[in-house]
């Protein structure tokens, strides 16, 4: 299951690296989203990864660490108010500037810088 | 009562903003007065806690009483104490300076401005990791909204730029605490101190890798060399107010790389890595900072790039990491802070009465209050540039002392050269805009009354700390020394903080995870 686990997260952090590079600000919101998918899992593993164990004390024989569950359920929080507030943010920039660009250029000579 | 006074820094912000947010309909009169009034409030309360710190007691607050490895604990220390004072300051400065009218060319002005006070505080105040990066979100999450605030082209081109490399570096914060928390188990800095200092080698490299990982994200929002780059643009796009308490943004990824550095990471092999890094970055920020002040055609650039001259400054004294070094840098710390937030309120002023050539090095049209406006930038510009005698020359000295061997080589001309090069652009700047001018004035733009009172509460801070230079300088020597010994702090941190009526509560083993809820 590790080496599963470490595949699907650096997968994730690989795609949402490549993404994050693009021109466009479309790739860019969906990578930093993978990025953040990446994250959450990887913060998830950090309490050491066990099946059938429950969070709670008494409710399994081998109790797992919650802490991990509750950093993960504040990062997902903050992590979604960031991707709307980006997608927001794009969306402007699109109207303001006539470019989805990240440099609000339009066209060949955006593309190139 | 008084040992609440610790989280009122955070709820009072707090408080305020969700008042100013909910109550959007009343009329700016009442938003202002009661932006300046929490503002000062917070100051008044600041000043308290720095008088308490002062002492070397060390102020501790567990959330929910909950004791110190499990729960959430707020520790002020001297170096918190003076943080919060110096945020308190700047931001008062700054909402003076808002309430002429920069605050309704947008919606929200004044509650956005107290979450970021919020964020900034509680930054400043927590003795816990992850607690650290929710407080760094909340900043920057009100700091994204503040950057955009009557939103141009430009804004929000810089924008979309500083909002994607934080979310990035939020990730990779997040990462670095998953890798601290896996090979410690614990996020609070005290106990992760003391289980750093008792680890096996076959450890050690995971907490290497998650503290160097750590240091990058703070080193990105202080910006130092490779991560840099979207600082002055964003700077220089900022709403004058908003810009001017930017300033502080920097210090709080130096206040971090401060406090993981002395408290967790001394005696690790981390360490070692920490300072190489941060030397030589910080030499290079300072020589390619002072090239960009240079280059800068526009006053507000030129001002982004002497707030990293100053980041580079400090940064490189925090890697020499004695007592010395870190007495001057915390010394330089509030001059530094106070002064670049002062220069984007006089370019802001400068540029409204200049008409459409606003803050760039042209030649235009004569200033109209040509006279008071030259003061406070001749004041501005002699503080900056670190000319005697006033306190950024002091602490320059300082710095320059606490140097030993080759490194001084290294740090003696960059840091000269840098006040040089300030020197030659702020009295190239000031030679355009006061002098090289054609005839006939815009007459719009008169400066403001509250205006004039923010940037001269702000200015006011230079003559005040070289008046008061000596007892500063034992205040941050005294902080220096703190710092030099986290053991006593870690100690207390652990054992003693917390109430005495802790044993008496009932053991209640389903709630663990109720200390750490966002």
């Amino acid at each position: 299951m590790e080496a599963l686990f470490s595949l699907v997260v650096g997968v994730l952090i690989a795609s949402g690296t490549y993404l994050l590079l693009r021109g466009r600000t479309f790739p860019v919101i969906i990578g930093l989203v993978l990025l953040g998918y990446a994250v959450n899992l990887f913060l998830f593993s950090t309490g050491g990864l066990n099946t059938h164990a429950a969070a709670v004390i008494g409710e399994s024989t081998v109790p797992t660490d919650p802490l991990p569950q509750a950093f993960v359920l504040t990062a997902i929080v903050i992590g979604f108010a960031m991707t709307a507030f980006v997608v927001i943010l794009a969306i402007r920039a699109r109207s303001e500037m006539g470019s989805d660009h990240v440099d609000g250029q339009q066209g060949e000579a955006g593309d190139a810088k | 009562m008084s040992q609440h006074l610790v989280i009122l820094p955070i709820l009072m912000p707090m408080i305020g903003a969700l008042i100013l947010l909910l109550s959007g309909k009343a009329p700016d009169g009442f938003h202002r007065r009661l932006s300046v009034a929490l503002t000062g409030a917070l100051l008044l309360i600041s000043l308290v806690l720095l008088g308490r710190a002062a002492s070397g007691e060390l102020l501790l607050y567990a959330l929910g009483n909950w004791q110190a490895p499990f729960g959430i604990v707020l520790m002020l220390d001297r170096l918190s104490a003076l943080m919060l004072v110096l945020t308190a300051t700047l931001a008062l400065g700054c909402v003076l300076f808002a309430c002429a009218g920069e605050d309704i060319r947008g919606s929200h002005f004044h509650g956005l401005f107290q979450l970021q006070l919020m964020g900034l505080n509680g930054a400043f105040l927590t003795s816990d990791l992850f607690n650290l990066f929710i407080f760094f979100e909340i900043t920057l999450l009100a700091s994204y909204a503040l950057l955009m605030h009557g939103g141009g082209k430009e804004q929000v081109a810089a924008g979309l730029h500083y909002v994607v490399i934080n979310v990035a570096g939020s990730a990779l914060f997040v990462i670095s605490l998953g890798v601290l928390y896996g090979a410690t188990g614990t996020l609070n800095m005290a106990d992760m101190a003391n289980r750093v200092a008792e680890m096996g080698s076959d450890q050690a490299a995971l907490v290497t890798a998650g503290a160097l990982m750590l240091i990058v994200v703070f080193s990105l929002k202080a910006a130092l060399l490779p991560l840099y780059f979207w600082l002055p643009r964003t700077y220089a796009a900022a709403p004058a107010p908003v810009a001017a308490l930017f300033a502080i943004m920097t210090k709080l990824g130096l206040y971090a790389i401060l406090r993981v550095q002395s408290m967790i990471f001394v005696e690790t092999p981390a360490a070692a890595h920490i300072t190489t890094w941060l030397w030589w970055s910080g030499l290079a920020t300072i020589a390619l900072a002072g090239v960009g002040v240079l280059a800068a055609r526009d006053l507000r650039p030129l001002i982004a790039y002497l707030v990293l001259v100053s980041v580079g400054t400090l940064l490189a004294g925090v890697a020499m990491g004695t007592t010395e070094a870190t007495t001057a840098l915390l010394y330089y710390l509030p001059h530094t802070t106070l002064i670049c937030g002062a220069l984007f309120l006089i370019a802001e002023l400068i540029g409204q009465q200049r008409g459409k050539a606003g803050t760039r090095l042209v030649r235009a049209r004569r200033l109209h209050q040509r006279h008071l406006l030259g003061g406070l930038f001749l004041v501005a510009a002699v503080a900056v540039a670190g000319l005697p005698p006033l306190a950024g020359s002091i602490s320059k000295l300082m710095l320059m002392q606490a140097v030993e061997g080759s490194a001084r080589l290294w740090l003696w001309p960059l840091l000269l050269l840098a006040g040089l090069c300030a020197l030659i652009a702020m009295s190239r700047a000031g030679s355009v805009f006061f002098w090289a001018s054609y005839k006939g004035e815009v007459v719009a733009g008169k400066v403001g009354r509250t205006q004039l009172a923010g940037v001269i509460w702000l200015l006011a801070s230079v003559p005040v700390l070289v008046a008061f230079g000596g007892p500063i300088g034992h205040y941050t020597q005294a902080t220096a020394e703190q710092l030099a010994s986290p053991q006593a702090v870690i100690h207390q941190l652990l054992e003693g903080g917390t109430a005495p009526d802790l044993a008496q509560l009932p053991r209640l083993p389903h709630d663990e995870t109720q200390g750490e809820a966002p």
